[in-house]
């Protein structure tokens, strides 16, 4: 198997912790708030208010399950509009009260229903991209697990964005980018391979700021090798964002996105 | 995010009954005839007229960016900004030069959207059109890039910007980056927003997936065309979860007007009209009496 279809393979494990676990390795006091306050509370996401080293944080992640009833009634981790709603009321509310926003990600993807559409999934997302832009308080995304499309965006206009060693993102899953792109099922790897969504590649391209090592025993089963590294990176991270000017904040993260393309503009069929 | 695969006419030989054989008429070339895919009539295509519409039905067939722009903006009114700029390969995905030059070749279009500023009944205006005849309107670096720089123009223009999006969804070829745009756009547009200026979003035939994900869904004012396919999943992914068909009305424009993610379907004959009528109210003052 390519290196990269293991890494997506383990992104996707089902004993893979999960949002809740990093939570509650990482931080104090956590007291869970629900709901997007207009239609319904999705399990999809978790959110709420934590303490981190003694200063008040507000976390929030999507959330998969360990088990089949888990899963369902986390909707696998593919949050509904009510999910990001819930996610931007959080984030709102975190800004009223200048507190950090630390954000997890693993997501296949924003969930595919007819009622998400009919409650404007891609709405939702559009307008935690809008708004994640101007929020005046520091946001750092990690990525756990998996992250795919703009279901993972949404959680991830951030200042800095870090992954697992075995954490992925792409535009589309690699089975999705083989039948689209390829009218064939039996592309995937080749398609994994290509479409550089492994830590290392993503790394390379300016797309996240930071790997966090994994055990090589098993994230499962060493859960705290890892905290303990994403404890310190946020320490240190918290401490320059907090520290810095609101303008400054916020036009680094506008210019973080900004950079992003690759064009040209000489006009080359003039030329020949 | 699937690309549409529907297409909005399909050109069929000249029926039978054509012009039935009187002596000095001259034979309708192929091409002189359409089918509308909607009410399956044959339409003779002088009929279609320069709004494009089914002459029985009133479907609003698919416009280029250019015939876009010869139907809103006030006559030799419309600068074009970026006109040379195409897609350079992020990914390395083989053979992505040939697939753009011949979307190039096919469309006459560098790109799937047109930006620069016009006048709108002498409003002054920037304006961007997405055209579905490049790789069905993907956003990858191009659209992304000359969406961004139109609305930073019109920021510091102080200018409002109207967006009439046609898109299949993100561009898959050009991977991660692709899907970047929605937030390099989304950003933009947020600073546009935070100086009180106006983004009027027209959703056209097809608007789904990262477009519907990020600016088409962030405008003031949101108008769509009638008829349009209008989401952010693909049909067929949706039918494929739930395994069964989906109505016609599903994801349509109208669909979408009664969910609350639309303020109006204005027709194509109307929209230079309502358009001018938006700008024009933003253009004075709003509120204080005194
Ligand atoms: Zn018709």
């Amino acid at each position: 198997m390519s290196n990269a279809m293991e890494i997506v393979k383990k992104a996707r494990m089902v004993t893979r912790p999960t949002t809740l676990e990093f939570i509650e390795m990482l931080f104090d006091d956590f007291i869970e708030l629900h709901g997007d306050r207009c239609f319904y509370d999705d399990k999809a996401v978790v959110g709420g208010i934590a303490s981190f080293h003694g200063k008040s944080v507000t976390v929030i992640g999507v959330q998969k399950g360990h088990s089949i009833e888990e899963n369902v009634m986390r909707s696998f981790g593919s949050p509904n509009p009510e999910g990001y709603r819930k996610q931007l009321r959080l984030m709102k509310q975190a800004e009223k009260f200048g507190r950090p926003i630390i954000l997890f990600v693993n997501t296949s993807g924003a969930y595919c229903g007819v009622g998400a559409e009919e409650r404007g999934q891609g709405e939702a997302i559009a307008r935690n991209l809008m708004e994640m832009a101007g929020l005046k308080v520091p946001i750092i995304s990690i990525f756990i697990g998996e992250g795919g499309s703009g279901g993972a965006l949404a959680l991830a206009l951030a200042d800095q964005v870090w992954m697992l060693d075995n954490g992925m993102y792409a535009v589309l899953s690699p089975e999705g980018f083989s039948s689209i792109l390829w009218r064939s099922p039996h592309r995937v790897e080749e398609a994994a391979e290509l479409m550089k969504l492994t830590a290392v590649d993503l790394l390379k391209n300016g797309v996240i700021e930071k790997i966090i090592p994994e055990h090589r025993d098993g994230l499962e089963n060493h859960l705290q090798f890892t905290t303990e590294y994403i404890d310190r990176f946020l320490l240190e991270e918290l401490k320059k964002l907090c520290a810095m000017p609101v303008e400054e904040l916020l036009e680094n993260r506008y210019q973080r996105f900004r950079k992003y393309g690759s064009f040209t503009e000489e006009d080359e069929l003039e030329k020949k | 995010m699937n690309l549409f695969k529907r297409k909005n006419y399909i050109k069929i030989n000249p029926p039978e009954v054509a012009p039935a054989a009187e002596t000095e008429a001259p034979s309708i070339p192929d091409g002189m005839w359409v089918k509308c895919d909607d009410c399956k009539k044959i339409i003779y295509t002088k009929e279609i007229g320069p709004y494009h519409l089914c002459p029985f039905c009133r479907k609003h067939f698919r416009l280029s960016a250019e015939e876009r722009i010869g139907l809103i903006c006030d006559e030799d009114s419309f600068e074009e900004w970026d006109a040379t700029m195409t897609a350079k390969n992020p990914m390395n995905y083989p053979e992505y030069h040939k697939i753009i030059a011949k979307a190039q070749e096919r469309s006459g279009l560098k790109d799937g959207v047109v930006t620069g500023k016009c006048r709108i009944d002498g409003y002054e205006t920037v304006l961007a059109i997405m055209d579905s005849h490049f790789m069905m309107g993907s956003m990858g670096s191009v659209v992304g890039e000359k969406i961004t720089r139109a609305v930073e123009r019109a920021t510091k223009l102080r200018l409002p910007i109207i967006i009439f999006t046609a898109s299949g969804g993100a561009r898959m070829q050009e991977g991660i980056i692709s899907l970047m745009q929605m937030a390099k756009t989304s950003a933009a547009l947020n600073r546009h927003h935070q100086e009180g200026l106006l983004y009027i979003s027209v959703m056209t035939d097809p608007t789904t997936g990262g477009v519907m994900a990020s600016f088409a869904s962030l405008g003031d004012i949101i108008l769509a065309e009638p008829g349009a396919t209008l989401g952010f999943a693909g049909r067929r992914v949706i039918e494929g979860t739930i395994n069964e068909k989906l109505p016609d009305e599903f994801q349509t424009s109208e669909f979408q007007l009664e969910h609350g993610f639309v303020d109006a379907i204005v027709s194509r004959v109307e929209m230079k009209e309502t358009l001018s009528k938006l700008l024009r109210l933003h253009s004075v003052e709003g509120g204080t009496f005194s």
